[in-house]
């Protein structure tokens, strides 16, 4: 019988098997990765070093070992080269492959700046553990950090090396940290925090030129300004892998396109995780990740049952100055009322009738998540 | 009384604490908490936490 398989062995795809496994012990299950398999939390790169944690240590087990745990084929270091989902066949580097259901379980794509300069291509975009390795490898001591991108992961990532003594500098093209997720006032306490760190801000200005110079690298901005670095890291956002489903058929918009079931426009193939788009939905964030690998394992083992996202605010992984926040929906209508006090601020996103519809929270006041989670609409009922 | 981290994203439970918003009274020992409690933070499920030491 042809495997169940699951194209991906990141949080999505690992996290999908162990869901299968609970449900159904017998089942022929397949993972295909182009890494070597290692099971990894990608949340947890952006504080390992203020955890004295090296990449090594952040491997929980070995492509083996979880093969062994659920009873799965896993073929390591494969490339899907084409999906054939009439034939229900998988094309890969390493040969070809029937499936009964498959799930694309395959992540983002860091999205590359454009720049010029012979150091260009030097940039790093953190992605996945082996792109940690590369970063940490190349992490000199004394050597300044800049980092092109001040959302979640470029402040997660400053804050991280600031507390280990690494000098920052962020530059991104928004007025403040954090430009689409928090009202101003509580990125002014993100942005002191972590000042107080050493990290440097470079708002309202791109990156234009990479160049490398003597060890390292000279930047040059928008402004004409000029930044040295040992190390650049671009942050600037991810974008859903889509080609492999766009190029067998399947229907993709910003991610690739899914019912409530995860089931894309072709009835035997899913898709979990960063790379899907739920009802128009993407949301590239853990806990959706974790309600959808529980409904579509039901589903894939025969109970189909339709994913139900409650509120689900994020956390920002900043602990020079603890952020949580629920993004108001694209295009809500409404405003901020923010309560502003010394050691946080407290955001709330009303609609025109007062009721909630995101927040955001800096500091003491993210003691307030659950009360105000608890008043927001869920986001797929 | 101990700690527990989520190895998914970092949560740490402190035992001492519980977490009264979710009805885990302070002083709820691991054990104690049902088995089809989640993270707060990400949503794992009780069995992908780990035990962290307890800090001086």
């Amino acid at each position: 019988m042809a495997p169940l398989t699951i194209l991906g062995t990141g949080l999505a795809g690992y996290t999908l098997a162990k869901e299968i496994r609970k449900l159904d012990a017998g089942l022929p299950l397949r993972l295909v990765t182009a890494d070597d398999g290692s099971a990894y939390s990608k949340p947890m790169l952006s504080t390992a070093l203020a955890r004295g944690k090296t990449p090594d240590e952040l491997v929980m087990a070995s492509a083996a070992d979880m093969a062994r745990q659920l009873d799965a084929r896993i073929d390591t270091r494969t490339r899907v080269l084409s999906i054939d989902p009439a034939g229900r066949r998988l094309h890969t580097d390493h040969g070809d492959g029937a499936f009964s259901q498959l799930v694309l379980a395959i992540g983002a794509d860091p999205i590359r700046p454009q720049l010029a300069g012979d150091g260009a291509d030097d940039v790093l975009s953190v992605n996945d553990l082996d792109d940690y390795r590369r970063f940490r490898q190349r992490l000199d001591a004394d050597g300044r950090v800049l980092i092109l991108g001040a959302g979640l992961i470029g402040c997660e990532f400053a804050n991280d090396l600031a507390a280990s003594g690494h000098a920052v500098t962020l530059v991104d093209p928004a007025p403040q940290a954090l430009g689409r997720l928090l009202p101003a006032a509580g990125a002014r306490q993100l942005e002191q925090a972590l000042s107080e760190l050493g990290v440097q801000w470079r708002f309202g200005s791109t990156a234009e030129r990479v160049d490398r110079a003597g060890q390292g690298y000279r930047v040059t901005l928008a402004d004409g300004s000029r930044l040295d670095a040992g190390l650049v890291l671009s942050a600037i956002g991810l974008r859903p892998r889509t080609a492999l489903a766009a190029a067998a058929g399947l229907a993709t918009g910003r991610g690739i396109e899914v019912d409530r079931w995860l089931r894309s426009s072709d009835d035997q193939v899913f898709a979990l995780g960063d790379c899907a788009q739920v009802e128009g939905l993407v949301l590239p964030f853990v806990m959706p990740l974790m309600q959808g690998a529980r409904a579509l394992a039901a589903t894939l083992t025969g109970s189909p049952t339709a994913v139900r996202l409650p509120a689900m605010p994020v956390v920002v992984k900043t602990p020079a100055c603890p952020v949580v926040v629920a993004p108001p929906p694209p295009g809500a209508e409404g405003e901020w009322r923010v309560e502003e006090s010394a050691d946080g601020v407290l955001a709330r996103f009303e609609r025109p009738d007062g009721s909630l519809a995101g927040f955001a929270l800096t500091g003491a006041a993210v003691a307030q998540k659950q009360r105000l989670t608890r008043e927001l609409p869920p986001l797929l009922g | 009384m101990k700690k527990w981290q989520c190895v998914v994203c970092g949560f740490i439970y402190d035992e001492e604490q519980g977490l009264p918003d979710e009805g885990i009274a302070p002083g709820t020992r691991w054990e104690d908490i049902p088995e089809d409690w989640e993270c707060p933070e990400c949503g794992v499920s009780k069995d992908d936490f780990e035990m962290v030491e307890i800090e001086a």
